[in-house]
Order: C-alpha cells, then sequence, then structure tokens
C-alpha cells in the first residue's frame, strides 16, 4: 500500500508548574517555537497546525481552539482543534499524522496545551459536569469517585493490594527527578503513598497525578521533507484509538477494552504481532498509579492481572527489561492532561533518538509506544513509534 | 493511493426552533439512521467517525464523551473536532486520503434551545485579559464589524436587510428551514435595533437538528451509490483571534479558506464555474462580505449583485437557496452541517422546490462567529 510515510523531526516541551504565569496563549507559543527551532524551521515553513487541548472549563474561555490559535502559530493558516477527553495529547500526533499522511500537508505543527490553575477554586471543579446530566449528576459525583470504583474493582478481580499500586507512584516521581520539566518528582517510599490523605478509598492523594500547567509540540514532516531536515527522523509506524460507550456503568471496569482496541489498530498498522516482546519501552498514561497497570494490560503488554508483579520485580524500571513511564510519567512530570499525552510521546521520540540524557534507557531501543486515554473511562489512543 | 473521497449517505432531522420532544442523542441518532440507510451500509460497516461539539454550548465538560452510542462508533477509531461540521469534514476527508480507513461518518447537531443564557456563554469566548472585562455582547462586535464593511465597501443597511428578504423568502420553499418568512426590507429595518447598524432581524435565530453524512474512497463510493457527490476542495483557515488585530473590512479567513479549495478544486474562475453557493449569513452583512471574500464578485460589488436579482433563486448564481442561516436558523458546529446537506441535495436533483436547474458544482462556506476569524469552505460536485 503507498501510505505515506510521517516523521516526528522536531519537539519542545515547557516546565510543567501548578500555577504558570504565561497565558495558555504564551505556553502554547513557547512549545511551539521550541519545536520549531530544534529542527531548523520557522513558522513560514508549517503548512498546517492542529491544536489539542481538553476541556474548555478549565481555562474558561468558550471555543478555546480559536483564543488559543496565534499562540500555536496558526496565524492565517489551515488551523483545526482536535478533542477526545483526556486521550487528547496522544491523539494530536495523530491528527497531525492524519494531515500529512493524506497528502494535505507537508510540514504540520502539532500542539498540546492545557492551563488547569485558571479554573478555580480547583482544576477538579472542571469535572462535575462531565456526567450525564440526568442519570448521574444528581448523584453528585467527582472524578475521584468512578476512579475510585475502577480502581477497586482492578484491585478486587486480580487480588492486587493499595501497596503493589503505590509503587508505580514511587517509580515514576523518581524517574521524573530526571526531567527538566517535571512539577512533582521526589523519591518517596510506598508507606508515603499508603499515609497520604485517602480522598475516596483506595485512592490516596498520592496515588494521584497533579493538576499542571504547560504545553508541548512537535513537528511532523512527510518522508521527504522530514530526510532533508534531521538524520534521525522517527517515524510513526502505527496509530490507533477507540471510543467505548457513553454507558461507563454497564461495562466491566477490571479491563480497558477500549484501549486493547486501539493498540490492535496500531500493531496491525505497525505490523507488531508480538508487542510484549517488539515494543521496547512504553509510555502508558498514569494519571492515577493503577492505570499505568491498567494500561500496559490492555495494549498486551503483559497478561492481564500481572503488570502488578512485573512492577514490583523492577521489570517496568528504567533499567528494567520493559521500562515503562521512563520519563516520569504524569505521577511525576505532571499532568496539563493534553500537553501530557504529547510529553509522553515527545518522550519516546528522544528515547528512540538516544537523546534522553539522564533518562536514556540502557539498549538503544528502536520500537516505543505513547498511549492516553480520556473521557469517561472509554477512549484509548495509542501511537507506536520506529527509528 | 486514494484519489477521491465522496459522499454516498447524508441523513437529517430537519431544522426547528425548539426540540423539547427529544434528547441531542436522539437528534443525532435520526440523523445518523437516515444517513447510513441513505449510503446503504451498516454502521458496523464505518470505518471510523469524527463528530464536531464544542463543550460550552454542549453544557458538558469533555462533550465528546456523548458522541459514540447514537452513531455507531462504540469501539471505532473516532474524534472530535471543536469546530464547525465542515473542518470534520476535512478531517475525515484526510482519514480517507491517508488510505488506512474506507468509510467515515460525520456529525455536527445544535441543541441551542436548551441554552438559557446564549450571549453569555458567548461571551466567555472573548480574551479573558483584554476583551471579556468591557463586557462586549458578541452582537456589539458584529455590529462594529458591519459598520467597517459597509464604510469600505459603500454599502447600506438596507442593502444587507436586503439579504434577510431573500433568505428568509428562500427559506419559504425549504421543508428543513425553521425561520421561512415573507418579510419587505421595511420589516428588517423597523425591528428593534441590537447593535446598530444590526437589526433583530440581521441577526440569524438559533436553531435545533442533526446531520449525519457518510464518506468513501472513490471505489467505495462507486460500488455504494451511482450517485456519489465528490469533494473537489476543501479550505479552512484561522485569522488572529485577537480583536485588535484583524482587519475589521474584509473576512480574511474566507479568501484564504477559498484560496486553499479553489486551488485543490483546479478552479480558477470561481464566479464563472461555481453554479450555486450556500455561504454564511449569520449576520446580513456577512453574506455580502464573504461574496467578497470568496471571489465570487469583486469588493464593494455584492450589494449591487444581490440587488440585480443575480444571486436569487432564479439568478445567474443563487447564494443561499436553502435559506442561509437567516432562514433555516444558525446552527452553531452545526452551521456547515446544513449547508452541505444542501450542496448534496441539489447536486443529486433531490432538492423539490427549491431545485436549481442543471447544477454541477456547489460551495459551502461557514464561518465560526463571533469572535472568531475562522472558516471553511468546501467544493463538492456531481461530475
Amino acid at each position: 500500500m503507498g501510505m505515506r510515510k510521517v516523521a516526528i523531526v522536531g519537539a519542545g516541551i515547557t516546565k510543567f508548574v501548578r500555577r504558570a504565569q504565561e497565558t495558555g496563549k504564551e505556553l502554547s507559543w513557547q512549545a511551539s517555537k521550541m519545536a520549531l527551532d530544534s529542527c531548523g524551521i520557522t513558522l513560514d515553513d508549517v503548512d498546517m497546525v492542529t491544536l489539542g487541548t481538553a476541556p474548555d472549563a478549565f481555562d474558561g474561555v468558550h471555543m478555546k481552539g480559536e483564543y488559543l490559535a496565534d499562540g500555536a502559530g496558526a496565524y492565517r493558516k489551515p488551523y483545526m482543534r482536535h478533542y477526545v477527553g483526556g486521550g487528547t495529547g496522544v491523539f494530536s500526533p495523530i491528527h497531525g499524522w492524519m494531515h500529512v499522511a493524506s497528502g494535505m500537508a507537508d510540514i504540520c505543527l502539532v500542539v498540546a496545551e492545557e492551563k488547569m490553575s485558571s479554573c478555580q477554586p480547583h482544576p477538579a471543579g472542571a469535572f462535575l459536569t462531565i456526567f450525564d446530566h440526568t442519570t448521574e449528576q444528581p448523584l453528585k459525583p467527582t472524578l475521584i469517585w468512578i476512579f475510585a470504583l475502577e480502581m477497586n474493582r482492578y484491585m478486587q478481580t486480580y487480588g492486587i493490594s493499595k501497596a503493589d499500586i503505590a509503587r508505580v507512584s514511587v517509580k515514576n516521581k523518581h524517574n521524573a527527578l530526571d526531567h527538566p520539566s517535571a512539577q512533582v518528582a521526589e523519591d518517596i517510599t510506598v508507606e508515603d503513598v499508603l499515609n497520604s490523605e485517602t480522598l475516596c478509598w483506595p485512592v490516596n492523594r498520592l496515588d494521584i497525578s497533579p493538576a499542571s500547567d504547560g504545553a508541548a509540540a512537535v513537528v511532523l514532516a512527510s518522508e521527504r521533507v522530514a530526510r532533508r531536515l534531521t538524520d534521525k527522523p522517527i517515524w510513526i509506524d502505527g496509530v490507533g484509538m477507540s471510543i467505548d460507550t457513553a454507558y461507563w456503568g454497564t461495562r466491566d471496569l477490571s479491563y480497558p477494552r477500549y484501549v486493547e482496541t486501539a493498540a490492535r489498530m496500531a500493531y496491525d498498522m505497525a505490523g507488531i504481532k508480538e508487542p510484549a516482546k517488539e515494543i521496547h519501552i512504553a509510555e502508558p498514561y498514569d494519571p492515577f498509579d493503577y492505570k499505568e497497570l491498567h494500561h500496559m494490560e490492555g495494549l498486551l503488554l503483559c497478561p492481564r492481572g500481572e503488570a502488578a508483579r512485573l512492577t514490583a520485580e523492577g521489570y517496568t524500571a528504567r533499567d528494567g527489561n520493559l521500562p515503562i513511564c521512563p520519563s516520569g510519567g504524569a505521577l511525576g512530570v505532571g499532568n496539563p492532561i493534553a500537553a501530557t499525552g504529547l510529553m509522553k510521546v515527545i518522550e519516546i521520540f528522544l528515547q528512540l533518538r538516544g537523546e534522553a540524557g539522564k533518562r536514556q534507557v540502557p539498549g538503544k531501543p528502536t520500537c516505543g509506544l505513547a498511549q492516553a486515554w480520556g473521557d469517561l473511562m472509554q477512549m484509548g489512543t495509542v501511537i507506536v513509534l520506529r527509528s | 493511493m486514494v484519489k477521491r473521497v465522496g459522499i454516498i449517505g447524508i441523513g437529517t432531522t430537519g431544522f426547528r426552533s425548539i426540540t423539547p420532544d427529544v434528547s441531542f442523542r436522539e437528534l443525532i441518532f435520526e440523523a445518523a439512521r437516515k444517513a447510513y440507510t441513505d449510503a446503504g451500509i451498516e454502521p458496523s460497516e464505518v470505518d471510523g467517525f469524527v463528530t464536531a461539539a464544542e463543550d460550552f454550548i454542549e453544557g458538558y465538560s469533555i462533550a465528546d464523551e456523548y458522541c459514540p452510542d447514537q452513531i455507531g462508533a462504540v469501539l471505532k477509531p473516532t474524534h472530535t473536532v471543536p469546530g464547525d461540521f465542515i473542518q470534520a469534514l476535512a478531517s475525515g476527508y484526510m482519514m480517507i486520503m491517508t488510505g488506512m480507513f474506507k468509510t467515515v461518518a460525520i456529525e455536527a447537531h445544535s441543541k441551542a434551545s436548551n441554552i438559557k443564557n446564549i450571549d453569555e456563554v458567548l461571551g466567555f469566548a472573548l480574551d479573558p485579559v483584554y476583551n471579556r472585562p468591557l463586557r462586549e455582547t458578541p452582537h456589539a462586535i458584529a455590529g462594529l464589524e458591519m459598520t467597517r464593511y459597509m464604510f469600505e465597501t459603500c454599502t447600506s443597511s438596507e442593502q444587507c436587510a436586503k439579504v434577510v428578504v431573500k433568505n428568509k423568502g428562500n427559506a419559504m420553499r425549504n421543508p428543513y428551514a425553521a425561520f421561512g418568512a415573507d418579510i419587505t426590507e421595511r420589516d428588517v429595518m423597523n425591528s428593534e435595533p441590537i447593535s446598530l447598524p444590526l437589526h433583530r432581524l440581521d441577526i440569524a435565530p438559533h436553531a435545533d437538528g442533526a446531520v449525519v453524512t457518510v464518506l468513501a474512497d472513490g471505489d467505495t463510493a462507486l460500488a455504494l451509490t451511482d450517485t456519489p457527490i465528490w469533494i473537489e476542495g476543501l479550505g479552512w483557515c484561522t485569522d488572529t483571534p485577537t480583536l485588535e488585530m484583524r482587519d475589521w473590512g474584509e473576512a480574511a479567513y474566507a479568501r484564504l479558506a477559498a484560496e486553499m479549495a479553489y486551488k485543490m478544486a483546479g478552479i480558477a474562475d470561481p464566479a464563472g464555474m461555481i453554479d450555486f453557493a450556500e455561504i454564511c449569513d449569520e449576520y446580513s452583512f456577512k453574506e455580502l462580505q464573504h461574496m467578497e471574500a470568496l471571489k465570487l464578485c469583486r469588493p464593494g460589488e455584492a450589494a449591487h449583485l444581490l440587488e440585480s436579482g443575480a444571486t436569487s433563486f432564479t439568478g445567474r448564481l443563487p447564494i443561499n437557496v436553502s435559506g442561509g442561516a437567516l432562514g433555516v436558523g444558525h446552527l452553531f458546529e452545526a452551521s456547515g452541517a446544513h449547508k452541505i446537506l444542501e450542496l448534496v441535495e441539489q447536486l443529486r436533483g433531490h432538492a423539490g422546490a427549491r431545485q436549481i436547474p442543471d447544477v454541477n458544482i456547489g460551495l459551502a462556506q461557514v464561518w465560526r462567529g463571533v469572535p472568531t476569524a475562522t472558516g471553511a469552505v468546501a467544493i463538492l460536485s456531481n461530475m
């Protein structure tokens, strides 16, 4: 099949912080400028721009994509915003891939921004209106409640303890110590996680990623242009996305089947038959620590219910057999939602290039994936990259 | 390599000022069911889905959560474009052109009647630092823009009012339209001033409704239907969102989007080659401003063309025979959807009482409304 090959040729990422002084526009431009500079091009070279950002309620701006347009470098360019909730960040380069693989653009700038701190008194408030207004909102659920349900279901199904899950938080916050953008990197212990405040059992404060402000950007190019711009293009070899029913109460929450569907789509495209062997490094979405385990299973990187054991054995550490979230993930680097997903893609990009510095995993990985998840625990987005 | 993308099915609920009898999901379901029936496929045979929605209009954060069930997209590749339907159409077009997808469904809807405080919601689109503290209403900004357009092109309010008369009159022939009326220029000028020179009847009232359309690559389209409507050109563009920086007289976003679409479609002489157009008339003057930006006439000539009858139902270049937003209703993210619907019905020859004879190439253009400077253009043909 004559599908056009698409490469990531440049990337930029701002610091992730709890409250940025910069506006969302400024954050977007900081990341965009870094990405353009990293591959030696300017806005004049960019054919099209696509932007990912999650709920408008964070910034409190209706049609937030329109507001952010000039910050994202879209002035007088074909510009679109795409949106799949928390899965947006990994969908961003997939949408950029559509722009380039379709032949509509040779160079596409992909920007992901989130400025959660504008939402007062706490960004979690933006999630109060994600629920069905007839059947769910009268129960006054919060975001953490539904994840508590899902985490509990996962623990009960496979006999996993809170301590097993807490190891993910410990690992990722440690990994993030080497990430220059990190917001909540620290060396903590499993006891610290278990002793942190219980928000909604079984979820403790240190089981959750923080609210953050930040932006990230990548430059995508067609094969011909990519080879001109860089010696080390990183190819987008597989993309996948899948959305499950909005009626989340009707699903078995112990397994993210939508992640599996998305992963299978990406693996088919990339020609991957045995993901656990062929994927060398992965950045699954980890806004909650149990989600990393949940997603490893959905991504078919390990058998169901086995992810916690592998984590305890160090299999997923940065120097383990299958490094998971070597960046530090959302738990360590921070979680400006759309920007986090793109940060994960950028981590794989840098690792495959051998440019991850102190975070570089051993063994020269050549195939990695990033995954994000969102909406009402229903959206999976997966991207497979190869050097 | 995929060469062409065609529209093989389309379905709609029609448009009404209020729809208390159905939820937005039921509206979408009805449009989706009709679209799949029209295309002769099952939703399970659709490879991908794109929906257009904005959170604040939907009343949900992360509104895209609620898109999959009623369009048959559960566990399918699906994404939302918080933009106009024509931008979502472009996203679906790109999906097919990658070669990964054979069929893609595009959905947009409006349930504007559910919104209690629509002007305040639109006010939240203003820059929170520089503009929102001034408490402008969206219509005030449109009024300023109208003033500038009229000044630069020597157009009068009365001429703008003629757009309303034409479009509401056209809507009388359109069974989907909610706001068809037989009115005069005097009625428009005598309606209450909202933000002068804008009067109430210069502004498109909002309506509810949903549209779903099914796209397919060339081979699949020809296998499924004898009358695919081909996507010949697409363009979309965002000028600056900063009010202080933009050119208020000219719709640069429409000009640039049109240039992109014309280039893709190989159209060198738009005024000569386009048979009919559905263009954004959310405010009466916008139809005239957009005609000029789309190069359907020279700057300053749109009002004369209108007065000569060239853009009427029986004219040389009929514009908004559906009734446009003024006659059908303003549909927010689904604005482009009703324009694509009209193009498909006209190009198939299914437009009934409002059918224009012998049409082969149609243009749809949309603007995302105040305070944006974003627009999109689609060019469809039946050849």
